[in-house]
């Protein structure tokens, strides 16, 4: 309707703040806005919290929390990608179950009975390759990542259950199963009236802290040594104080309960290495370079083909990561393994800020867009609420969500 | 009151942080065809959209008086109910639908039982055709005609509002000359019936021909209105700018060197349709600080050309030889292109040039990610260091470079594309429409830099639909016809006539 060339600028920064106060005022309402993902995890978070009257919070659920939703998490760090460059994958569950049951004739002492590590080399590569095959469709034949990917939902389901044989694999071998349901804890030491804690993960904890301090430090004097501007140094630091509580209260729960889970450090080692990819890497930008407008990208010289084939193998090979995870976690693989994971990660991505038109989209905020459905869901389990309500809740949740994102744009006068 | 159509009172729009319009008084007399112009962003297309209902009744200051009556419109249809139909600079149409279903869109023809009556919408339609010129048939589907076309078919639909007061926004701005004259001739055609038109446009000279009164806006403010005799190309100019703009073309020095790009045989075939020939055998050579033109019109394959040379994003069965430096090189690919030192900025910004929802920064720098990158990450510091230097060198207007390049208006659009392969560092520049739908100041801004980088030993080819403008800055022009090269001019002799001559010449087989 209204063309961009011919409306005026609208461009905040026309009207000169009238002083530090309200400047730095500004920034925080427009942080919160942009970040409003954020707050509703908190505000979930806290319902729950009353709601379950504290349960949600105890040690042991919270890391419950994390090992029943790692496997979402992983997956929605590659959706986010898939998205951002305007495809989707329906696939990832069907080729998680398929993956699963390929790990369990792998590794299963009835079966192959490979050592862990080799099963989990091969399947994942196994995943690398479904990847291709989907990338070949989508990239080199042209036909939209929704047709490819249904086909490959229906494809992968099937080969899923033609690996087991029509029937369940289990009992598989400890190390293997650590991969979903292991904890570090070496230094347990006495806590409280009645409870251990573990040094291991209390150290972890730190490590991440100190990380993050440094890492938003040097960010910040980076963009200040380039004349950049800056957020108000109050909000810097009071963001900082929140995550570095966050963090501290998380892992000195996680110490708590059962320790550092092995999911959750596979998770944080993703987390670091997508977001770098995301952030910083050549590959990255080319991702929402394409997401944004894919002619202009192939008019930049990239190459467009090449980075969503690609694209495609990362989400096959992250899908059987998930895959793995969820069979290791159950110590089982079935046919109904992975049932409705692309919808949850579809939904982690979108809950998080991607944009169905691609361009637009974080790996933050998946993770926490899975994050939210993950607390929906243990917050009404723990409450008793129905498998039914839970769906319809959760529906609900990502609509309201979308509906909120479109909202923000509208009114700062985005697209 | 009876001579005045309309009038537009003291009109003050504000946006957040910027006032778009300030007391911006109108009047348009019945049966005339008034003109709006000004640079973009001057508030043309704001000032017209609160005539419209657009922005409703109360979002403005200001009052609107229609055949002597005061107007409080609160959307589009009220102001159409009123007779009063804006057509905007993209067009309104749906592709998929036929003619006739565009022209009755949402004003269907009803027959019995409140269903449609195709026959009688079909027959209407054909008579709303004809008023415009158009011999179509009402039920081919609106993809299937061309941009000239499709803006009379937005006329016909018009005209089946019952239409007192035509508002066209940069109603050529997407023709080529011929369908461009039809368009004029025909709202003067519509005049002769009583329709009173309004049209916003850049172009001087077929305001000239058209308007009868003038009215220049700048910077949200009625600069004069100018009666027809009075008009001259430099007053609009001076009151569009705000100041006297003495040529409207740099001068230009050149100093040629060495050959830097010959391209030989070059035959580019239609993609969709690979036995037609769109670029056919053309030859063609720049020199380092050389800016050549080439002139054609709409579908005579210069964009075809340039883009099949650019790294083959264009056209299938492409055959030819490129000589860069005076040695051959091959170029399967954009990337290729680049490494080789061609950039190719488009002449449709919005769909090839730049990713609208990213900053200016990271469109400056996604052509040549390469050179700000080690080990396959990027360095965001010196991104911003570069992005920031063009964004002042180049005069782009935006507080910094973290704007979203989809919130800049056409000419700092076009600024942006500039930088981005200024950067790559090219030798060889293709400039495809640098100006089109710039504002006159912006306009001189971009011949400058053009200019720039002739001196700095740039070679450059500039393909361009306004033939004053290849005169103006070009130093040899091409003339193209068909995908044939049918004439090539030193500037001394390119006079228009001579290139017209030569731009429709039957293209010798």
């Amino acid at each position: 309707m209204s063309e961009p060339t011919t409306r005026p600028p609208s461009i905040p920064t026309d009207a000169p703040p009238v002083n530090r106060f309200t400047s730095a005022l500004a920034h925080v309402v427009t942080d919160l806005g942009r970040n409003g993902i954020f707050v509703a995890l908190i505000a979930v978070v806290v319902l729950f919290s009353i709601t379950t009257s504290g349960v949600l919070l105890r040690p042991q659920n919270i890391s419950n929390l994390i090992v029943q939703n790692g496997y979402i998490l992983v997956l929605a760090i590659g959706m986010v990608f898939i998205i951002v460059a305007g495809h989707i994958d329906l696939s990832v569950g069907s080729v998680a179950a398929f993956i699963g049951a390929i790990s369990g004739v792998l590794v299963s002492p009835l079966y192959l009975g490979l050592p862990w590590w080799a099963a989990i080399v091969i399947s994942l590569l196994v995943g690398a390759v479904v990847g291709a095959w989907q990338g070949f469709w989508v990239a080199f034949v042209g036909i939209p990542a929704f047709i490819v990917t249904l086909a490959g939902m229906l494809i992968f389901r099937g080969l899923a259950l033609v690996a087991l044989g029509n029937q369940n694999i289990g009992s598989f071998p400890a190390e293997y199963r650590a991969l979903g349901n292991g904890f570090l804890s070496f230094l347990e030491v006495p806590y409280g009236a009645r409870g251990h804690i573990d040094l291991i993960t209390l150290a972890a904890g730190a490590l991440a802290i100190i990380g993050i301090v440094v890492q938003s430090l040097r960010t910040r004097r980076g963009r200040q040594s380039y004349a950049q501007e800056v957020e108000p140094l109050g909000w810097f630091l009071l963001k900082m104080a929140l995550a570095v509580f966050g963090i501290g209260a998380f892992t000195f729960a996680l110490a708590q309960a059962k320790g550092l889970p092995i999911t959750l450090i596979v998770l944080a080692a993703l987390v670091l290495i997508y977001g770098i990819i995301q952030n910083r890497s050549v590959f990255g930008r080319h991702v929402y370079a394409i997401g944004g407008n894919r002619h202009a990208a192939e008019l930049s010289g990239i190459k467009t083909r090449q980075v969503d084939f690609w694209l495609f193998v990362n989400m096959g090979t992250l899908a059987a990561l998930a895959g793995l995870i969820f069979t290791a976690r159950l110590n089982l693989a079935g046919p109904k393994a992975g049932d409705g994971f692309e919808l949850e990660a579809i939904s982690a991505a979108f809950i998080g800020g991607a944009a169905v038109q691609g361009g637009v989209g974080t790996i933050g905020g998946a993770i926490i867009g899975g994050l939210i459905i993950g607390v929906l869901n243990n917050g009404m389990s723990l409450m008793g609420i129905g498998i039914e309500w839970q769906q319809a809740v959760k529906g609900l949740v990502l609509l309201l969500a979308v509906a909120f994102d479109v909202f923000n744009k509208r009114r700062s006068g985005g697209r | 009151m009876a001579n005045i159509l309309l009038e537009m009172r003291d009109i003050t729009k504000t946006f957040p942080g910027v006032k778009a319009l300030q007391n911006v008084s109108l009047e348009v007399e019945p049966g005339e065809v008034h003109a709006i112009c000004g640079e973009n962003g001057a508030g043309k297309s704001t000032l017209m959209k609160v005539l419209s209902g657009v922005y409703p009744h109360g979002s403005y200051d200001g009052s609107i008086l229609f055949e002597g009556r005061e107007m409080n419109f609160r959307t589009l249809r009220d102001s159409e109910a009123e007779g009063i139909v804006i057509i905007h600079q993209e067009l309104a149409l749906s592709p998929y639908l036929s003619i006739a279903e565009n022209i009755f869109l949402n004003n269907e023809v009803k027959g019995r039982f409140g269903l449609i009556d195709w026959n009688k919408a079909n027959q209407e339609a054909k008579k709303l055709l004809a008023r415009v010129g158009l011999n179509e048939n009402p039920t081919t589907k609106i993809r299937d005609i061309g941009v000239g076309k499709q803006q009379l078919v937005e006329i016909a639909k018009a005209l089946s509002k019952r239409v007192k007061l035509l508002i066209l926004d940069e109603p050529t701005a997407a023709l080529n000359d011929e369908d461009s004259d039809h368009l004029l001739d025909l709202i003067l055609h519509l005049k002769g019936q009583g329709i009173t038109s309004i049209i916003i446009s850049h172009k001087l000279n077929e305001i000239k021909k058209v308007a009868d009164r003038v009215t220049v806006i700048r910077d949200g403010k009625a600069i004069e209105t100018i009666a027809k005799t009075d008009v001259t190309e430099d007053r609009i100019i001076k009151d569009m700018v705000g100041r006297d703009l003495e040529h409207r073309y740099p001068d230009h020095t050149p100093h040629i060197g060495e050959e830097v790009l010959r391209v030989e045989d070059w035959t580019v075939h239609h993609p969709q349709d690979p036995s037609r020939v769109v670029v056919d055998n053309v030859d063609l050579t720049v020199r380092a600080g050389e800016i050549v033109g080439i002139a054609g019109l709409m579908g005579a394959g210069r964009t075809e050309f340039a883009m099949s040379v650019f790294g083959r994003s264009y056209g299938t069965r492409i055959s030819g030889k490129i000589f860069k430096n005076g040695k051959e090189i091959r170029i399967r690919n954009v990337a290729e292109a680049i490494d080789n030192g061609i950039a190719y900025a488009t002449e449709d910004r919005k769909y090839y040039g730049l990713n609208l929802i990213e900053d200016i920064k990271r469109n400056i720098s996604v052509a040549s990610l390469k050179k700000l990158s080690s080990g396959g990450l990027v360095n965001d510091g010196e991104e911003f260091k570069v992005a920031n230097q063009y964004r002042k060198e180049m005069n782009i207007k935006a507080p910094n470079v973290l704007v979203p390049t989809g919130k800049l208006s056409g000419g700092n659009q076009q600024k942006v594309v500039l930088s981005k392969w200024i950067y790559s560092a090219p030798d060889v520049l293709i400039l495809d429409e640098p100006t089109r739908g710039i504002d006159v100041g912006a306009k001189y801004e971009i011949y400058t830099i053009i200019n720039r980088l002739a001196a700095e030993g740039k070679a450059i080819i500039v393909i361009s639909s306004e033939l004053p403008e290849l005169i103006g800055i070009c130093d040899r022009i091409y003339a193209l016809s068909e995908g044939r090269i049918t004439g090539e001019l030193p500037i001394e002799k390119a006079t228009p006539e001579a290139l017209i001559k030569l731009m429709t010449m039957e293209a010798p087989r």
